[in-house]
């Protein structure tokens, strides 16, 4: 039996809940029918198949495009928490006034979309881009650097400085939440500064050292407007062979494979960090 | 039997500590013996905090020198100071279990580790946690963590322990038993502490020596019972214990005695040795007498000294004692009578007339 309480709660939150479930778990399950099935030019064979992920997991080209997409998002991710993290340090704890204000700056690339973002990096990072023309201009180089733009670096560059908000808000709250006297006991007990920082500081912040590396690696693993603007053919990545199987390609239950296959890997990918920030953090309640 | 010299542990000279335009201390100079439970009293906001963190080495003085055990302390930092503190937070590591947060100090010191674990034992057992040192530091109770921040400063075996406000967290009974335990312990060790506290009995109970601080200044400096029976100011007396204040003027010294004039209680002479050294008697205005050492005479009391007499107002019932409000003649507010209950004696009601004794020994005259 629902007690009253309970059914009054699950009123409050039910139409939020068919709202997910159908904007979130329909398609999730259309996607998981669509890989079993396989295409006929113009009509869908379904009778389930393994063979869309037969194919996934064993042509090279898929194989490669995953592994540059995850090698990608992982430095992605390293270089973006590393530099948020004394981004989200300075403004817990040596900003003593207007902190808001702060916060404020931090989400003020978010005023402009995320695509005049990348293109933005394409004018700075182009041919006759801002840095070549500068460079030129001082006469430290003579003809315009090529590898700035159209690889692998280009896109490890755009997507940290896109993503760098949100690893730096997580850090900072959890740096927040640090009570300041447990960072003065530890110093009163011995520690100095360094040994302090990796024996209180650090662990407490996990939590959000671990969600902020959450949420720049599994959307970056699946971006694809970066890669395609500024990664040339090889900074391409998963989510573009997708974007393809799913249009020109015309093999969606291909691409429905491929993008359950990356997911199931992004995954467990994810549990490994989540459980060893855990066990670095501690019995963090 | 004699006593042997008290040797200084702490020497604090001139400190002051201004920030931005705020004084929050104007001038300390103070003396802490080794082995002796010292405590800073005083209201929030005088700067004991402040002071005892600056022993610790949270803070640096604007000014002034602190010596611990012969060495200049300035530019020393916390974590090379022979200090340990008891927060009062208690600041227990949430992510280490107890004994990790007992040992975390002597890991620093990078000891073996089964004498680091043979250390948090005995620290553990000291203050009656022994066995509870796999806990995890959010299942313990507030008391706990008191004892398990008190272990974590002992077993580093400090110089001086500094203690702030460990108690104010507690419920009146076990902070109670925690005083005792405190006290005991710090006599069984022979270390040096120091108490911050706003709990006037905390520092009575506890301590050999209390400074009583107002707006960043030593008011005074005593034992607990010189403290309690001749406060040098009205501000001490009244925030020590309770004391009535009674108009008062010097009539004149005569061989060897203070003539007083106390239009509520009559006139009396005092022997010299109880006025204070470099009493301005032009500037005698009030005394001071304590609720106990005023006495409501019943049938077959004691007699005192002198005698006046007074109206009940008011009563209110302690149990174990009954404080009275009485209207003295010539005296606009009520002053406060302490009486112990005792069987068969009855509480005076309201609009009684009562003789009130007391002694001439028990006037409090302040500089």
């Amino acid at each position: 039996m629902l007690t009253g309480e309970r059914r009054q709660g699950l009123a409050l939150i039910s139409p939020t809940l068919l709202y997910s479930l159908l904007m979130l778990a329909a398609p999730l399950i259309m996607v998981l029918t669509f890989s079993f099935w396989t295409q006929n030019y113009l009509e869908l064979d379904t009778t389930l198949t393994l063979d869309n992920y037969r194919e996934a997991w064993s042509k090279p080209i898929y194989s490669t495009l995953i592994f540059r997409s995850l090698k990608i998002s992982l430095i992605v991710t390293l270089v973006t928490v590393v530099l948020a993290f004394p981004i989200a340090y300075y403004l817990s704890f040596h900003v003593k006034q207007r902190k808001a204000l702060w916060l404020f700056l931090i989400t003020v690339p978010f005023w402009t979309s995320y695509l005049l973002r990348v293109f933005l990096w394409k004018v700075i990072l182009g041919y006759n881009g801002v840095l070549n023309t500068a460079l030129k201009g001082l006469g430290i180089i003579e003809e315009p650097l090529t590898f700035l733009l159209y690889n692998a670096n280009a896109v490890v560059l755009t997507l940290a400085h896109a993503w760098a908000p949100f690893a730096i808000l997580p850090i900072f709250v959890a740096l927040e939440k640090i009570d300041r006297s447990l960072l003065e006991a530890a110093e009163d007990l011995g520690d100095g500064p360094v040994r302090r920082f990796f024996r209180i500081t650090l662990p407490l912040a996990m939590p959000g050292v671990v969600a902020s590396t959450l949420i720049v690696l599994i959307p970056t693993v699946g971006d694809f407007i970066t890669p395609k603007l500024v990664g040339g053919t090889d900074g391409l990545m998963i989510a573009n062979m997708i974007q393809i199987q799913f249009g020109k390609a015309n093999n969606a239950p291909l691409g429905a494979a491929l993008a359950l296959s990356s997911m199931l890997i992004v995954a467990s990918i994810s549990a490994v960090i989540f459980l060893l920030g855990k066990r670095f953090g501690g019995k963090v309640q | 039997m004699t006593t042997p010299l008290p040797k200084p542990i702490i020497d604090l000279t001139g400190i002051t500590k201004s920030f931005g335009t705020f004084q929050a201390l104007k001038g300390i100079n103070a003396t802490i013996n080794e082995g002796e439970f010292f405590s800073l009293l005083g209201p929030s906001g005088c700067g004991k905090t402040t002071l005892l963190r600056m022993i610790a080495g949270f803070e640096s003085p604007t000014d002034g020198t602190i010596v611990i055990a012969g060495q200049d302390m300035a530019g020393v930092p916390a974590n090379r100071r022979p200090t340990n503190m008891v927060f009062q937070s208690y600041a227990i590591f949430p992510h280490l279990s107890v004994a990790d947060n007992v040992g975390y100090g002597l890991k620093t010191r990078k000891l073996p580790k089964a004498e680091i674990a043979r250390e948090v034992d005995q620290a553990l057992q000291m203050v009656d946690l022994g066995g509870l040192g796999s806990r995890a530091a959010h299942e313990l109770s507030g008391g706990q963590r008191q004892r398990v921040a008190l272990a974590r400063a002992l077993v580093m075996k400090p110089k001086v322990v500094l203690l702030d406000e460990p108690l104010s967290a507690l419920d009146k009974k076990l902070r109670d038993q925690m005083q005792v335990e405190l006290r005991q312990l710090q006599q069984r060790l022979g270390i040096t502490f120091i108490l911050v506290t706003h709990d006037q009995e905390e520092a009575l109970t506890m301590s050999d020596r209390i400074a009583v601080m107002f707006d960043g200044r030593i008011a005074q400096l005593a034992t607990p019972e010189e403290l309690y029976r001749r406060p040098v100011d009205r501000r001490v007396a009244s925030f020590i214990g309770v004391m009535n204040f009674l108009d008062a003027r010097a009539t004149g010294r005569m061989n060897g005695h203070l003539a007083l004039d106390i239009p509520a209680l009559g006139s009396i002479e005092l022997p010299s040795a109880q006025v204070p050294e470099g009493l301005e008697l032009r500037n005698l205005e009030t005394i001071g007498i304590r609720p106990e050492m005023l006495t409501i005479l019943f049938e077959g009391s004691e007699q005192t000294e002198h005698v006046a007499r007074g109206e009940v107002t008011g009563t209110a019932y302690y149990g174990d004692m009954t404080y009275y409000s009485v209207r003295l003649p010539g005296h606009s507010e009520d002053v406060t009578i302490s009486m112990r209950n005792t069987a068969g004696r009855s509480i005076v009601p309201p609009g009684s007339e009562v003789p009130v004794g007391w002694g001439a020994d028990s006037i409090v005259l302040f500089q």
